[in-house]
């Protein structure tokens, strides 16, 4: 069984802060195929087309028939334990301060025997299953835990370390007047978040998900608006120690391209909440959290852009929208890249149409805001890092994958 | 007809008229200022001394190690001013010994060099082994040691864990074989270990990977081992004692559907292995194995045809292991007593058999052995160890 995870103590300011250190990141350019597959949560190996064979550790020529045509294919992570240690002893640096660590050998039903980070509740015999998920370097490791969790088994230290599980964490939704902002502060609340930091701008404006996410029990609320450097940089100083989760959610569609509606106010401000927004929050809250990375099972972990799936090739109907959802998510991954020796990950969530007023003249499916939030959350305890969120995002994904060319012409959604 | 006149006749020719000879060790220290080039240079220093040649007289060398890197045995021969006609650099680590040992025979055999100086030696600066380990190979690199193992460690914790509930190893029975190798190496000047090994000792020694703890593991240092392959006539011209090879094999990537490893690639060879000496288990005299970690030295009683797959635990219940013992194994202390001194230890079992078969031990003596068998083993690529090798050697009278 699990241990508990125990209650967050209240941080010795007289302490040194544990600095971030992080595991081997060198991979060769093979196994950043499993980087690719972590990222998006699925579980998938190379498969010879020619023989069959499942390939593990990555390679480019077949270990059975030498063939070379070795794509990857999802399939089931079902194994057994064959073998288990518990190291007490390591020589990189990020092992050392988080020993004991546990270690298996698993026999996949898929074929291969792998090595892999091992929960606390398998024993050796025993039926497992393995998850892809990206370590603190960013890169895949393989993961493995009991077919059937025990109690407590998202509490794992170990799995905590892979993860970005809100239980227990300090979270900060940059915009609280929105549907989704309210379903974000309602979602961690149940996912055990430890306080909810929600943030407000234009206060003269009233807003019924801000009183509704004020209700909610965890729930304080901060002025923010990201278009104004002086506050971003005023609730930093307040709370860039405490955040341990960032969600920006800023959210400002309008309808309308160049040609057919060109308005300078309008994407200037597009832009300024999007990606200027982003900008302020990074280069405020992101040295702070990117510090706090090794802070314990409770520290910093992970920075989230609430993105459209327009970000990916534009929608002209949301034209100037889509660009600035695109300067937004170019700059996440240069965020990405600046948070990533604090071992803090960057989650981008591609969303389809919401189902709100800016969207009334846009055909379903549109989401609803609470979908949207519990897959976002979920990805946080998954350990996702791309997270296309609806059938809309999800059919862009693979349309860019499949023929960009034809979804540029193409796309209607 | 002889098994060795059957093995002849099938094609493997044996190792007629080759000698082994000038047991060379550098003596070893936990960290060293010097690089590998001077282990290996001293080595070759040591050679010459003990068989009364010049270097020119040295026309082949078989060089092994891992800290010579950005260098290869080519970089070699320009720092020791050697011209050999006949080099080669073998990257297996434990199981270099052998296999320099089986490609020096056949070049001297052919007449492709006449004197081929084996060398294997690395050193150890306090952070070597960390970087060793860290660019080990690709599947290491992508598999298994983002995953904290620091190096094989938990590669044979795997390894013992299986093999423990598998087959009902204790840690006792670990526990009598590093005993009785620490016995050995108290006899031993050059062992880095001095003090006796109790076994209370062992038991509540530090967990280093469960089911490891301290006295099962080695302990990474500087050193080199050397020897040098000639004809017999060669050797008895120089007057230098030598040993005659009955035998050799090597394998690797053995039994790659075997989910975990339980063996090693001896026993894919085992059986032509003996018919090629002429002997069978029962007439060899003394063990020399290899022994990062206890259990792979378990694998090899087993493989090598001592015992039954499993049965090393009891065997190892049942036989002493010391030197005087009735199963003398790993003679000098082995690498758990004498230290790794990386690449060398492929080499220690070999140059300690070659000294105990031409009555120049530098420890405790096996009562005169006729037969001595050397089994090396090493590289740990991804999750079991890849190559194995082993030879058996014998004495031969003035």
């Amino acid at each position: 069984m699990t241990t508990a995870l125990p209650p967050p103590k209240k941080k010795d300011p007289v302490r040194r802060t544990r600095q971030p250190t992080l595991p081997p990141g060198n991979r060769s350019r093979e196994a950043q195929g499993l980087t690719a597959m972590a990222a998006v949560g699925r579980f998938a190996l190379q498969i010879c087309t020619a023989c069959g064979q499942t390939q593990y550790p990555p390679r480019q020529v077949c270990g059975n028939c030498l063939g070379d045509d070795l794509p990857w294919r999802d399939l089931d992570p079902g194994g057994t334990l064959l073998a288990e240690t518990r190291l007490h002893h390591a020589n990189d640096l990020f092992f050392r301060d988080r020993l004991p660590w546990r270690l298996g050998v698993v026999r996949m039903d898929a074929g291969p025997s792998v090595v892999v980070h091992l929960a606390e509740d398998c024993q050796q015999g025993m039926r497992v299953r393995l998850s892809l998920n990206l370590d603190r370097s960013g890169h895949a490791v393989m993961n493995a835990r009991p077919e059937t969790p025990g109690p407590n088994s998202e509490d794992d230290l170990q799995l905590r370390e892979l993860t970005m599980d809100p239980k227990d964490r300090r979270v900060l939704i940059v915009n609280g007047k929105t549907e989704l902002g309210l379903a974000l502060a309602q979602g961690f609340k149940a996912a055990g978040a430890r306080e909810i930091f929600v943030g407000y701008a234009e206060p003269w404006k009233a807003s019924a998900a801000l009183d509704a996410a004020k209700a909610v029990d965890g729930v304080t609320l901060f002025p923010l608006d990201v278009t104004d450097t002086d506050s971003v940089q005023e609730l930093a100083a307040v709370l860039g120690g405490k955040v341990e989760i960032m969600v920006n959610n800023s959210y400002h569609p309008r309808p309308g391209g160049a040609v057919d509606r060109l308005d300078m106010n309008l994407s200037r401000e597009e832009m300024d909440i999007h990606y200027f927004g982003l900008l302020r929050l990074a280069g405020y809250f992101g040295p702070t959290m990117r510090a706090r990375g090794a802070d314990g099972a409770h520290g910093a972990c992970a920075w989230v852009n609430v993105l459209s799936a327009y970000a990916q090739v534009n929608n002209p109907a949301f034209g100037t929208y889509s660009a600035s959802q695109a300067a937004a998510w170019s700059l996440a991954q240069c965020l990405r890249a600046e948070l990533s020796p604090g071992g803090i990950r960057v989650v981008n969530a591609f969303m389809g149409p919401l189902d709100d007023e800016w969207h009334q003249m846009v055909p379903p499916p549109k989401l609803p805001s609470d979908m949207v939030a519990g897959r976002i959350i979920e990805a946080l305890q998954k350990g996702r890092e791309d997270v296309p969120i609806g059938a809309v995002a999800e059919e862009i994904m693979q349309r860019l994958v499949e023929n960009p060319k034809e979804i540029e012409r193409e796309i209607t959604l | 007809m002889t098994g060795r006149q059957e093995a002849t006749r099938l094609g493997r020719m044996g190792y007629e008229g080759v000698a082994v000879c000038v047991p060379v060790t550098i003596p070893y220290s936990r960290y060293s200022l010097r690089s590998a080039h001077w282990f290996c240079g001293r080595a070759l220093a040591a050679l010459l001394q003990q068989a009364g040649i010049t270097k020119d007289e040295v026309d082949g060398f078989c060089i092994s190690s891992f800290t010579l890197a950005p260098d290869t045995a080519v970089g070699l021969t320009q720092h020791l001013g050697v011209s050999p006609r006949w080099l080669d650099h073998i990257p297996m680590g434990g199981a270099s010994g052998a296999v320099a040992l089986r490609r020096a025979a056949r070049a001297v055999q052919s007449g492709d060099a006449e004197v081929v100086a084996c060398i294997a030696g690395d050193t150890n600066h306090v952070d070597s082994f960390r970087k060793t380990i860290a660019s080990f190979s690709q599947f290491a690199n992508d598999a298994v040691y983002p995953y904290g193992s620091g190096g094989p460690n938990a590669s044979f914790a795997f390894l013992t864990d299986h093999y423990m509930r598998q087959y009902g190893a204790r840690r006792e029975d670990f526990a009598k074989l590093c005993i009785a190798q620490r016995d050995n190496a108290l006899h031993y000047p050059h062992a880095l270990m001095k003090r006796p090994l109790r076994l209370d000792d062992y038991l509540d020694a530090r967990p280093i990977a469960d089911p490891l703890c301290l006295f099962d593991c080695v302990m990474p240092c500087a050193g080199a081992e050397a020897f040098l392959v000639m004809t017999q006539d060669r050797a008895r011209s120089l007057d230098l004692p030598f040993v005659s090879i009955l035998s050799t094999i090597e394998r690797h990537n053995a039994y790659p559907d075997d989910p975990i490893q339980i063996r090693g690639g001896w026993a894919m060879d085992v059986d032509g292995f003996y018919d090629l000496a002429g002997i069978g288990p029962d007439e060899i005299d003394f063990v020399e194995a290899y022994d990062d970690y206890p259990v792979i030295c378990f694998m090899q009683i087993e493989d090598l045809g001592f015992c039954g797959k499993g049965e090393a635990p009891d065997f190892v219940r049942q036989h002493d292991l010391t030197t005087t013992g009735d199963f003398p194994f790993n003679t000098s202390g082995g690498q758990l007593s004498v230290g790794q001194a990386g690449a060398a230890g492929g080499s220690l079992g070999l140059v300690e058999a070659i000294r105990q078969l031409t009555d120049s031990c530098l420890g405790a003596a096996v009562t005169d052995p006729r037969h001595g068998l050397v089994s090396c083993f090493g590289m740990i690529n991804y999750d079991r160890g890849l190559c194995s090798s082993a030879a058996i050697l014998g004495r031969v009278e003035k």
